[in-house]
């Protein structure tokens, strides 16, 4: 299954470690960029984007916020919360907006496990379509 | 009002800036445990200023009596880093730390401990963190705690120039009205020796 993900952080070098990590874990994936909530909203709605990572602590809008925003017209889509802030406080929230937390500095084990879930999720929602 | 005569380019300014936000990011988890509170921070903030510009950043919006806790790293690069907030507030948080019940005797007793200890666990998070990201090993030296306005802070160790790289986030803790500041200070030979080891991660992530 290939699929297009979006990634959405204001660090260049975040993005380009994510980049990064794809290219070992699942190279024939389409990654879309975002650096704010702005650019973000507009590839969930444009892009055909079928699932989001999306950094914490930007400026502006931040990631939760970004992420009950997506979660409005996207109930279902996979989406990580990815940060070094692991705060109880941001992790509940995200798990409230059914999101999974990624820590940072990110690993490939922890992108892997969240993507092979991603994926799981997304074959039984279109099984059940 | 910055006196950039070293250059950062974008990519450097940004990673940076990434780097210094994890490890305040782990910082504030840290001090979220110890507080009990959510730490609420700030987007951080990258410049290569002067001494006195860098004091004059730590002391906007606050008043000009300042604590801070500092320990001094050495590795590759080496600097200081510190845990900065107003003094009035220093009783506060130590009260915050060690519990409500404890006597306002005993918690100035136990203000300079408390507040070395906090310091200690807060900043080797967050250079921990930044050493694991670049794999490079620090050494830290035991927490030291100043009192003054920013110039005091951040005064000229013999023989050090004048520019710094000041990297910085503030921190609040909503629910205490508290908040302050956690800084990063390198000197120039540093600021090369940093460049060329965050070219050398950028160079490892593209390939």
């Amino acid at each position: 299954m290939q699929c297009k993900v979006l990634v959405v952080d204001d660090s260049k070098l975040a993005r380009m470690v994510m980049a990064s990590a794809f290219r070992r874990l699942r190279p024939d994936w389409q990654l879309v960029e975002a650096t704010g909530a702005g650019d973000a909203l507009e590839a969930v709605r444009a892009a055909g984007v079928d699932i989001a990572l999306i950094d914490f602590n930007m400026p502006g809008v931040d990631g939760l916020e970004l992420v009950a925003n997506i979660r409005a017209s996207k109930p279902v889509m996979p989406i990580a919360l990815v940060s070094a802030n692991l705060q109880d406080e941001i992790i509940a929230r995200a798990r409230e907006l059914k999101a999974a937390f990624i820590p940072k500095p990110l690993t490939d084990e922890a992108l892997g496990a969240f993507l092979s879930g991603a994926i799981m999720r997304l074959k039984k929602e279109s099984n059940e379509r | 009002m910055s006196v950039e005569v070293v250059e950062l380019t974008p990519i450097e300014r940004d990673a940076f800036a990434e780097i210094a936000n994890m490890g305040v990011a782990r910082a504030a988890t840290s001090l979220r445990q110890m507080l009990g509170e959510q730490v609420l921070l700030s987007v951080p903030a990258v410049h290569i200023v002067t001494r006195e510009v860098a004091a004059e950043l730590v002391e906007r919006d606050n008043s000009s009596k300042l604590v801070a806790v500092q320990q001094s790293f050495e590795g590759p690069f080496s600097g200081r880093a510190l845990l900065i907030f107003p003094e009035a507030q220093s009783l506060e948080l130590v009260r915050s730390i060690v519990g409500a019940d404890q006597s306002l005797e005993d918690v100035i007793d136990l203000e300079q401990e408390a507040l070395a200890e906090t310091g200690n666990v807060i900043l080797n998070a967050c250079l921990a963190t930044i050493a694991n990201v670049l794999r490079k090993s620090m050494r830290m030296s035991l927490p030291t705690i100043i009192r003054g306005d920013g110039a005091t802070l951040f005064a000229q160790p013999l023989g050090g120039g004048n520019l710094v790289l000041f990297l910085y986030i503030d921190f609040t803790i909503k629910s205490r009205g508290m908040r302050g500041f956690i800084a990063l200070l390198m000197d120039l030979p540093s600021i090369a020796a940093l460049k060329e080891i965050v070219q050398d991660f950028i160079e490892k992530v593209e390939r």
